[in-house]
């Protein structure tokens, strides 16, 4: 039996997506190739002067040691956002999902900072946690002991800026993680206990496949979040410093072309950050994709 | 439902009438610019005034953001052939501007509209900022600023130390010696901090002392200039703010002025070096302690001091509209330059009024006795006739070498890197910049 319906029109299909397939060319594929040619090249902003100077932008860039290590703090960075937000996001949906009393106020506690800009985000944990003002950091400095200091310090910058995008991204993740975990059949989880499976065993062998899909939904998108939407945490906290240990790379194209007028210089990094994300989504979906068990 | 519907007809056909019934007359004339809330205000008062004093011109004010947006802004439209009239870009991007070929020099534009202006009654230290190397104006100087000492008068008087001068500088060792005595003392938790690292500890510390901050006189004679920043004398302050950063007698506090304001406020240093924009702010958040302000400290044996340098946007007339037009724009910039413009505007703002007869009108006012505050970085800035050195920068990509310094100098201070190696570094870094800058324009 067929299930589907079918349309006998030919020509619908191409007239529904049409609108669609309009705005990604106008709004991704135009701009991408005017990147693109303008990478090479070197132009003043206003456009009167614009010259053909082949790889010599890519050369620079890949020349530079710092360029280099802009990559580098991106995937470090990158890389601790998705696993600080799915690992507490994780968490905090497996407790949430328990037989509470206060279950759905809970639930939407947790889900309240995702309304929050990263920028707002940024500047609540400055407030938070830089050196002078901060009510955490003077706990940290008076109870822990620890110098702490984001302002002159690269990887204590690193972590407050770590701390503020997963922050928001934590309640994103949540709502997927707990719209996950009640797709699983109660049955199973029952049946293992039963078995005589321990809590932390039941959640590895049946809770965690059966979340595998969302699982991997989220790394993508978190891996996607940190590269470019948390542009608005480090322009608000840290400004790419100190000592350019929070420059990503997203950051530094803002800087070189929308502050510095660099144009050339600036496209190639687009073009630089373009290939990377395809790259490590092409690694996500090559590599974890073959561990999801999609069921159903 | 159709009340509604008559109710929207009505407002779009105002709309489509208004344009012909109001702005027919007067020739309008755009002007975009970085101005916004208590400063916006103040434009816009300008702005009233100059269109209620002829009839023939209407100013036409639209604030595009913060200085890069409305930069950015203004290349789009240029782009797009829907440029405004006038466009304010801060001081970094001068010679972007200059090199660009879409503007239309002040000069030239004054002097095709008829105006002789006498040059020589504006203050040339701003003035000088803006210049070609031949001497001409190619951009009017709007809002000015120079950075200045202020420090915490509760705390030295406790320490028993005299209040400093208005005109004359201490020297750094002096400053060393107080802020010692503050911090040793338990006075002071800090001794000082500064904002704008860059444009404060370097640009303006090689002005005063004349030394160059670039080649080809800063960049005014050619574009394959280079940066000189790794010079003895810059090495050795920069030695010497990180010995200080061992006993606290220096504190990084971060590299914009939130940082290191929100330190002098709650009295975390004593000293606080930033742009004389700042004395407004201080004014309304400073309840609990008395403070004041100073020129910049010099080196000791210094013969002779030259002008610190400024800081702030000025205005770039755009090519592309009518003569008619230009003539308009002509008479608004000559508008704003009038006394009363800029007496109002310096003391609605603490910006510099750009010429000396504002300047003297203002004092014969008494209104510097006043305000004292507000003749430190005026002294501090018509102290000597500019040089070929301290008259300004005029590099290429200057906010990306601004950057490189400000980063460098974080690795100083967090003690990654040596002073020599730092500023070695960023000259190696900046002459990349400068040199693909050069690339673009030849």
């Amino acid at each position: 039996m067929i299930k589907r319906s079918f349309f006998k029109s030919s020509y619908l299909p191409y007239l529904l997506i049409f609108p669609q397939v309009i705005i990604t060319l106008t709004f991704f594929y135009w701009p991408a190739l005017q990147g693109l040619i303008q990478s090479f090249h070197l132009s003043d902003p206003f456009g009167i002067e614009s010259r053909f100077v082949w790889f010599y932008n890519y050369i620079e860039l890949f020349t530079d040691p710092l360029y280099l290590k802009s990559i580098l703090i991106t995937v470090v960075f990158s890389m601790s956002v998705a696993s600080v937000s799915l690992g507490l996001g994780l968490f905090l949906a497996t407790m949430a999902n328990r037989a509470l009393k206060a279950k759905p106020l809970v639930r939407t506690m947790l889900i309240w900072p995702y309304a929050v800009a990263p920028a707002i985000s940024g500047i609540m944990w400055l407030f938070l946690l830089h050196p002078s003002y901060g009510i955490i950091a003077l706990g940290i400095k008076r109870w822990l002991g620890i110098d702490w200091n984001p302002v002159l310090n690269g990887t204590d910058a690193m972590a407050m800026i770590t701390m503020a995008a997963a922050w928001k991204q934590i309640s994103y993740n949540f709502v997927f993680f707990v719209a996950g975990l009640q797709a699983i059949p109660k049955s199973l989880i029952e049946a293992a206990a039963i078995d005589g499976a321990s809590p932390f065993r039941r959640f590895w062998t049946i809770t965690f496949p059966l979340l595998s899909p969302t699982f991997f939904f989220l790394s993508v998108m978190n891996i996607i979040y940190s590269f470019f939407e948390t542009f608005g945490v480090i322009h608000t906290v840290t400004q790419g410093g100190p000592g350019g240990s929070t420059n990503i790379l997203v950051y530094k194209v803002y800087q070189d072309g929308f502050v510095g007028l660099n144009l050339g210089s600036s496209s190639a990094q687009s073009v630089v950050l373009m290939a990377l994300i395809i790259f490590i989504t092409f690694l996500q979906f090559r590599f974890v994709e073959k561990k999801v068990q999609y069921t159903g | 439902m159709k009340l509604r519907k008559l109710f929207v007809c009505t407002i779009v056909a105002l709309g489509l009438a208004m344009p012909a019934g109001v702005f027919a007359e007067p020739v309008t004339i755009e002007w975009w610019h970085a101005m916004r809330s208590a400063r916006g205000k103040v434009v816009d008062h300008m702005i009233e005034a100059f269109n209620a004093s002829q009839t023939e011109y209407k100013v036409v004010g639209t604030n595009k953001g913060n200085y890069d947006e409305t930069m950015n802004a203004g290349v789009a439209a240029f782009r797009a052939k829907k440029q405004p009239h006038i466009l304010q870009v801060f001081e970094v991007g001068t010679q972007t501007m200059m090199l660009s070929g879409a503007v239309y020099p002040v000069y030239k534009l004054m002097a095709d509209a008829g105006h002789n202006i006498n040059w020589d009654n504006y203050l040339q230290a701003v003035l000088s900022y803006y210049m070609n190397a031949d001497g001409n104006l190619m951009s009017m100087p709007f809002n000015s600023s120079t950075p200045i000492m202020y420090y915490n008068v509760s705390m030295l008087e406790k320490a028993g130390i005299k209040p400093l001068s208005k005109t004359d500088p201490i020297t750094w060792d002096q400053l060393g010696e107080i802020t010692k005595k503050l911090v040793e003392e338990g006075i002071a938790p800090a001794g000082m901090v500064t904002a704008w690292q860059s444009w404060t500890q370097i640009e303006n510390y090689s002005a005063i002392h004349n030394l160059p901050f670039a080649s080809k006189a800063n960049g005014y004679k050619g574009l394959d200039t280079e940066l000189q920043i790794n010079n003895p004398q810059v090495l050795k302050h920069i030695e010497r703010l990180k010995s200080w950063t061992a006993d606290k007698r220096f504190m990084y506090g971060g590299q914009k002025y939130q940082g290191p304001k929100s330190e002098f406020i709650s009295q975390n240093a004593a000293f606080y070096i930033d742009s004389i924009s700042g004395i407004a702010k201080l004014k309304s958040a400073v309840k609990d302690f008395k403070w004041d302000a100073a020129p910049l400290p010099v080196e000791a044996g210094t013969t002779k001091l030259q002008n610190s340098i400024i800081g702030g946007a000025s205005l770039w007339v755009l090519k592309g509209h009518k003569k008619k037009e230009y003539k308009g724009v002509a008479a608004f910039l000559k508008f704003l330059s009038s006394n009363e413009m800029q007496e109002y505007w310096h003391k609605e703002t603490g910006y510099f009024p750009i010429t000396l007869d504002a300047y003297n009108d203002l004092k014969a006012k008494g209104y510097y006795t006043e305000n004292p505050l507000q003749e430190v970085g005026i002294t501090q800035l018509n102290r000597a006739v500019p040089t070929e050195i301290s008259r300004g920068l005029r590099l290429g990509y200057f906010v990306q070498i601004r950057n490189i310094i400000n980063e460098e100098l974080e690795l100083v201070w967090n003690g990654s890197k040596t002073p020599e190696a730092a500023l070695d570094n960023a000259v190696k870094r900046s002459n990349i910049q400068l040199r693909t800058f050069e690339k673009t324009y030849n």
